[in-house]
């Protein structure tokens, strides 16, 4: 089965439901067990919220959007997330040790056990930010 | 998200209920840093919690740390099932007093 369906949410920690819903409506109409779309749905929001928190980080409001693509081809599921926020620097991204027992630092790490790659890429002049998440389903 | 909270002796009992996610962290916050501040053991009912995301693990966090700071104790009850799945990827299921 291949699907391919993009949606952009304003910017804001308000979009995050709106983010979840987006993916879970996508996510119904894949044949996977219910566990793996909850997780998927997981990691969608972590980078969703990572791109308010980080990207836009001191910024209290915007009128910036943001764009979640989600592609299916065969079993390759791929998942981009495009914003103009703050360019990231990916080798500063960094999940905490789990033994550092802290609030914060742990979407990353959410994203990394879900997913099978997290890549930033520089493949977009009408964005800054290119984050492209992918897993073998 | 919404809450009910419950008073029972030197217990408070937050019944949160909904989705939590960043956009609710502060509300939640709000809610239980003050009552573990109070002193009293929290208990927080996760039972009506059909999500859960690293901002509402991180609350956990916090209250769970605050509490052992003033010695006493937040215990997480009834978690649900998707929550504890977040708790247990987080492994913080040998930390946090989940009953």
């Amino acid at each position: 089965m291949n699907i391919q369906e993009s949606k952009d949410f304003l910017v804001s920690t308000a979009s995050l439901k709106e983010v979840r819903t987006f993916s879970r409506e996508v996510f119904e109409k894949i044949n996977l067990p219910q566990d793996q779309k909850d997780e998927l749905v997981l990691a969608i929001a972590e980078a969703a919220q990572n791109i308010v928190k980080h990207a836009y980080k001191d910024v209290v409001e915007t009128s910036d959007r943001m764009e979640i693509k989600i592609s299916l081809k065969d079993k390759d599921l791929e998942i981009g997330f495009f914003d103009k926020g703050k360019a990231v620097i990916p080798e500063n991204i960094k999940h905490r040790k789990l033994d550092d027992i802290k609030p914060g630092g742990l979407g990353t790490f959410f994203i990394k056990q879900i997913m099978d790659a997290a890549v930033f890429k520089k493949d977009q002049k009408e964005w800054v930010n290119h984050l492209v998440l992918t897993k073998k389903i | 998200m919404t809450y009910k909270v419950t008073e029972e002796g030197n217990v408070s009992t937050v019944f949160l209920n909904g989705e939590i996610d960043m956009d609710v962290t502060e509300k939640a916050k709000e809610q239980i840093l003050p009552l573990v501040e109070s002193g009293k053991e929290v208990h927080l009912n996760l039972k009506d919690v059909s999500y859960m995301d690293s901002s509402g693990i991180s609350i956990l966090i916090e209250s769970h740390q605050k509490a052992l700071e003033l010695n006493t104790k937040v215990i997480i009850k009834e978690v649900s099932k998707s929550v504890l799945k977040v708790i247990m990827m987080a492994k913080l299921e040998q930390i946090l007093n989940l009953e």
